[in-house]
Parts: structure tokens; C-alpha cells; sequence
């Protein structure tokens, strides 16, 4: 087992594209961390770049006290599992699990005991003598983390690996990853563009946009104090409300007409200073007209979603979109008058992004 | 709808046998006179069904050959055009595997351009460049020779082509999967290149096998000798006779043992043809 150090690694292609531009952060042992962001944000080739299968173009790659820039995919002691399983698909199930063993000269009866053992955790056994066109898309992906497991690696790498299944199986091999690695003890990167995956499984959270790492923290840390609009629209499902406002005293900002608090607000500012103000769906409370700090929202339609209700409509002639439980709020379209937690509130500099909180 | 898909297939069935009869009517005649004396074949009242010298024939041209021209048994010019049709085959998936696996996942210096020659030596076949091809076959002391038969028709680009589509449809995930299983390059090759192009392979080998069976014009120039001919070669020369009465029972018995070779490779192929021409499963 082994932690694994990123140091200032860098990627830049032949055409000149930064793809990854100075990335540092360590994974204890045994951690899991996530990395995500959307599309071409670079997390996958951090990813692949950990594995070997992209060069490093400055920086410094480590896998326990070794630096690996320079060392081959198969010498880093790494497991990988593929978006698209990457499954031999002339190989039967046994065989797909055990080549990477085979290549290494692993005697036979180890191979097999460990084959078997794999089998038994991923409950594959019956499907050993199969090929993997054979195989519907959850049990594709077991044996293509049984290929992993097999060869007890230091790191386990994911390179989203759910993102082919059906949302019902996503669910339940995400908590199968999870349990996985728990029980086995492996420090594991995982790649994903889906914050709900990103929060479920991660210990430790790694946002990244535009080749850098917008935030780095616990997942529960990262929701709650998200450091940039950035992070903060894109964890958290429906994404926070962003509307546009100005900083009117220490603690305090202007949203239109109306006064909030925030108490999470930095007191150094410049009173008018133009902000964004960021609230989340869930966190919305019902007011009453003429209330402190209460808002006129515009319900406009109604999505129902079972357990929870979203009503969307707009807000100081911004769209907005307020989470309240099924029964809670009164469904009808037409003015509410809605109030935030001052804890609650979030406020980000309008010119860059970040995040304007103590500490 | 039911009455329609009938009335559909049976127009279906009556095109096809009518396209069946029209390919294999003339097959059929040339069998028929394979099996009739001389006599009968040249008289123009041959029947529609086969005659009593099937044996007699067959055993003539197999094992003694004609009474002019060309004396030798049909029996060494089927092992001539089989020999050829093979290492043409052969050397041409072999060479074409090779040069298609480079220009795909190897990063060298002007691979492209190595490509774009290979591609236009599709512009460029035997017929076009015979007489430098000639030339070199001959300085070689290749006349008469399998290697002088089979060599200058083995490079070409059709294989190449046809395996690099393929190879570039592989999915890149397994030459990853690859090297973080610890497989080398010649590893990846052989363990999971290869298996996957079975089909590929098959596909080439029955269009390879009868163009190298069919070739006419380059076994005739390269060989003299008449124990190196090719049967294909040796039909022409048994219709064309000089002073002396074209023995059709004995040509049309060549021509039917010259169709042998490439239907049997055909029908032995077929399967995995079909599949690497269609295949879409990666």
C-alpha cells in the first residue's frame, strides 16, 4: 500500500494545448480521492498520467517514496479500470483477469488461487469460462475490477467507470467500489464528471477546471464552503442559485431591494462592492411578506421528484430554483416570500470566482 | 400481409434461380464435355448430360497430360498455381500485418509518408511495371523459380489498407489494458492483435489466394520451362493449338480441376469470411 504525491505535474501536448497546468496534492494511504470537473478540465490525463500512459511533461509523479515519472505502466505497481472495461475480447473471463499475472510470470497455482479468490469477492465465479461479449454491462464491469484486484496493486486508478451502465446499476456498484476498496485497504484515484459519485465516494474531493484544481477537501467540506462559484454551481444537485448583488456593510449584502446577512462574509470589503451571491436549492426556507430579509420569489412551474419538490421561477428577474419536501410548501404557482439561514449564504467576488469568506 | 410476403419471396426465389441458372449453366456445360470423347465435343451434338468418359478423361489430363504442345500432367501445373497462390497469400498477409501495425501504433519520423507510398503502389500493379519487374526477376536468376512466381506479386498495398482500417478500430483502451498488464509491444501484437484479426486475416487470404490462382500474364513471362507452368496458363495453351484438333473434353477437364482449388477455399472460409468483411463487434 501506498500514498501517492503530485507534485507541480504538468501536462502540455505537442500543439501547445496546457491540458494539466501544475497540479500538487498528495492521497494518503488507503484514501480514495476523486477527481472531478467537466469535460477536457484535465482529470483524465492527471489520471493517466499517475498510470503511465501519458508522459509527464514537468512535475513529479510519486507512488509510495518512489518517483515514477520515468517508470513503465506495468513496473508502477497500478490497476486501472477503463471506461469501456478495456476486456480482451478473445479472452475468456479467467483468462482477461489473469494475463496481467501470466505477463509477470506469476506461478500457475498463484494465478489461479488468486483468479478465484477475485471471483469470489465480485461473485463472478460462474461467469470464469466466458467471453465478454457473453456478459451484459454490470457484470463486464466486475471482471473488469476482478482484472484489477488480481494483481494486488499499490494504487487502484478509474477512469470513469460507470458512466456505461443504466443509473439503477450505477448506484449499486458504486457502493460495491466503495466497500471494495474500504475492505481491501487500496489507495484509489477515480475519475469521474458525475458530483454525485464525486460525494459518495470520495474522502478526499478534487475539483478541477480548466487544468487546475479549483478546491481540494472533504466532500461534505467542499459543499458546504465551496471556494469558488465555480465549485459551488457545479457540486450539488440542483445547482446553486447564483444572483447578482452588492456587499452593503461587514456581514452583510444587497440582493435588489433587499438586506441579507451572510454570515460567512469577509469584513475587509468595500460597502457596494458588486458580488454574486450564491444560494442552494435545499437551503431555502418559507417566509412571511414584510419579514427581515425576505424575498420575493416567482413560481413559475413545479417539478416533482417523489420525496422532494422543485419549483422553479424567478427571482430579482433572475431564474431560480428553490428544493422544499413533497407537502412542505403549498404547490401552486404564483408569489413566495422565501428566507435564507445566514449560514447559508455564499458570496463569490463577481470578477474572479472566489470564494469571499473568513478564513 | 401475410399474401404479400409470399407473393415477395417467390419473386425473390424466381430471380435468384434464374441467376443461378445464368452463373451456372456454362459450368455445367463444361463439365458435361469433360466427360465425353473428342468426337462428340467437336461434332456440335453434344448432350446436356454427362458422358462415359469421365474416368478415361480425368485420368489422361491429371497424370499424362495432352498429345501436343504441352506434354506435362495437369497433376504438377495444380501444384505450380497452389504453391503460388500460397506464398502470394501468405506473403502478402504476412508483409501487410507487419507494415499496417507499424504505421498504426508506432510514432516514427515520416510515417506518414511511409504510408502514402505504400498507398500508391496501389496505383502501380504488376501490369504497369512489368518490364522493370521483369528485368530484376531475371538479373536475379529467378526465371523459372516459385520464388520469381510469387515475390513480385506479394507487395501491394490492398492488405495494408485493409488492416490499418481495422487496426484503428481497435479500441485504444486495449493497448493500455496492455501495457499495465505488462505486455510489450511484439506481446500486445500476438496476444491480442492478432486473435482479434482472425476474421481480417481469412477475409484476405480467400481474395489473395484466387487472385494469386487467377494470375495469367506473370507466370507467363517468368516461366519457360513447361514443368513450371500454371494451370491457368496451360488451358490457354491447350485451346490454341497449331496444326492439330483442340482436344476440348481434355481442356474442359483442366478448367473444371483449375475451379477445385478456389472453391475449396471459399466454401472452407466462408464463415469467418463473411464475418471479417461485415464484422462489427470489436
Amino acid at each position: 500500500m501506498a500514498q501517492v504525491t503530485l507534485n507541480n505535474v504538468k501536462k502540455v501536448y505537442a500543439g501547445g494545448v496546457e491540458a494539466v497546468k501544475g497540479v500538487s496534492f498528495d492521497i494518503p494511504d488507503g484514501g480514495f480521492c476523486v477527481l472531478v470537473g467537466p469535460s477536457g478540465c484535465g482529470k483524465s490525463t492527471l489520471l493517466r498520467m499517475v498510470a503511465g500512459l501519458e508522459t509527464i511533461t514537468s512535475g513529479e509523479v510519486a507512488i509510495g517514496s518512489r518517483t515514477v515519472n520515468q517508470v513503465e505502466p506495468a513496473d508502477r505497481d497500478i490497476a486501472m479500470v477503463f471506461q469501456n472495461y478495456a476486456l480482451y475480447p478473445h479472452m475468456s473471463v479467467y483468462d482477461n483477469m489473469a494475463y496481467g499475472l501470466r505477463n509477470r510470470g506469476t506461478p500457475k497455482d498463484e494465478i489461479e488461487k488468486r483468479v478465484r479468490e477475485a471471483a469470489k469477492i465480485l461473485a463472478i465465479e460462474a461467469l470464469l469460462e466466458r467471453r465478454p461479449r457473453q456478459l451484459s454491462g454490470g457484470q463486464r464491469q466486475r471482471v473488469a475490477m476482478g482484472r484489477a484486484i488480481v494483481r494486488k496493486p499499490q494504487v487502484f486508478l478509474f477512469d470513469e467507470p460507470l458512466s456505461n451502465l443504466d443509473a439503477k446499476l450505477r448506484v449499486q456498484m458504486r457502493v460495491e467500489i466503495k466497500k471494495l476498496q474500504r475492505a481491501l485497504g487500496v489507495t484509489a484515484i477515480y475519475v469521474t464528471h458525475d458530483q454525485v459519485e464525486a460525494m459518495t465516494l470520495s474522502d478526499k474531493l478534487v475539483v478541477m477546471n480548466a487544468g487546475e484544481v479549483e478546491q481540494i477537501g472533504l466532500p461534505a467540506d467542499v459543499y458546504r464552503k465551496p471556494a469558488s462559484k465555480f465549485v459551488a454551481t457545479f457540486i450539488g444537485s440542483p445547482p446553486m442559485n447564483i444572483l447578482p448583488g452588492a456587499v452593503d456593510g461587514p456581514g452583510i449584502v444587497a440582493l435588489g431591494e433587499t438586506i441579507i446577512e451572510a454570515r460567512d462574509l469577509r469584513e475587509d470589503l468595500a460597502e457596494g462592492m458588486p458580488v454574486e451571491i450564491g444560494l442552494r436549492p435545499e437551503d431555502i426556507e418559507i417566509a412571511s411578506e414584510g419579514q427581515a430579509g425576505s424575498l420575493p420569489f416567482d413560481v413559475e412551474f413545479i417539478e416533482e421528484l417523489g420525496a422532494t419538490q422543485l419549483f422553479h421561477g424567478k427571482l430579482a428577474g433572475e431564474p431560480f430554483v428553490m428544493q422544499a419536501a413533497t407537502g412542505e410548501v403549498a404547490a401552486h404557482e404564483g408569489r413566495l416570500w422565501i428566507a435564507v439561514d445566514p449560514d447559508k449564504v455564499h458570496v463569490f467576488d463577481l470578477k474572479t470566482g472566489a470564494r469571499l469568506g473568513k478564513g | 400481409m401475410v399474401e404479400d410476403r409470399r407473393l415477395g419471396d417467390l419473386i425473390a426465389y424466381v430471380i435468384l434461380t434464374i441467376g443461378v441458372l445464368i452463373v451456372a449453366f456454362p459450368v455445367w456445360l463444361t463439365f458435361v464435355a469433360s466427360t465425353w470423347d473428342a468426337a462428340t465435343v467437336i461434332n456440335g451434338q453434344m448432350p446436356l448430360y454427362p458422358g462415359p468418359y469421365f474416368f478415361e478423361n480425368y485420368n489422361r489430363i491429371l497424370f499424362i497430360g495432352t498429345s501436343s504442345t504441352t506434354r506435362e500432367p495437369v497433376i504438377g501445373m495444380m501444384l505450380n498455381s497452389f504453391v503460388m497462390a500460397m506464398a502470394i497469400a501468405l506473403g502478402k498477409i504476412f508483409i501487410s500485418v507487419l507494415s499496417a501495425y507499424a504505421v498504426v501504433y508506432y510514432r516514427f519520423p515520416f510515417r506518414m509518408a511511409a504510408f502514402w507510398i505504400i498507398f500508391i503502389t496501389l496505383m502501380l500493379p504488376v501490369e504497369v511495371r512489368i518490364f522493370p519487374t521483369f528485368k530484376i526477376v531475371s538479373d536475379l536468376n529467378m526465371l523459372d523459380t516459385y520464388q520469381g512466381l510469387s515475390i513480385p506479386l506479394i507487395a501491394s498495398a490492398t492488405g495494408t489498407l485493409l488492416f490499418r482500417q481495422f487496426f484503428m478500430t481497435v479500441p485504444d483502451e486495449l493497448l493500455e489494458a496492455s501495457k499495465i498488464d505488462g505486455a510489450g509491444p511484439f506481446k500486445f501484437f500476438k496476444d491480442t492483435l492478432l486473435p482479434l484479426s482472425i476474421t481480417t486475416i481469412a477475409a484476405l487470404f480467400v481474395i489473395q489466394f484466387i487472385y494469386g490462382w487467377n494470375q495469367y500474364l506473370w507466370p507467363l513471362l517468368v516461366t519457360t520451362k513447361d514443368s513450371m507452368q500454371t494451370i491457368v496458363i496451360a488451358i490457354r495453351k491447350m485451346i490454341t493449338t497449331a496444326d492439330a484438333l483442340t482436344e476440348w473434353q481434355l481442356a474442359m477437364a483442366t478448367a473444371m480441376l483449375a475451379m477445385l482449388p478456389p472453391v475449396f477455399v471459399v466454401i472452407a472460409m466462408q464463415r469467418l469470411f463473411v464475418k471479417g468483411l461485415v464484422e462489427t463487434e470489436k
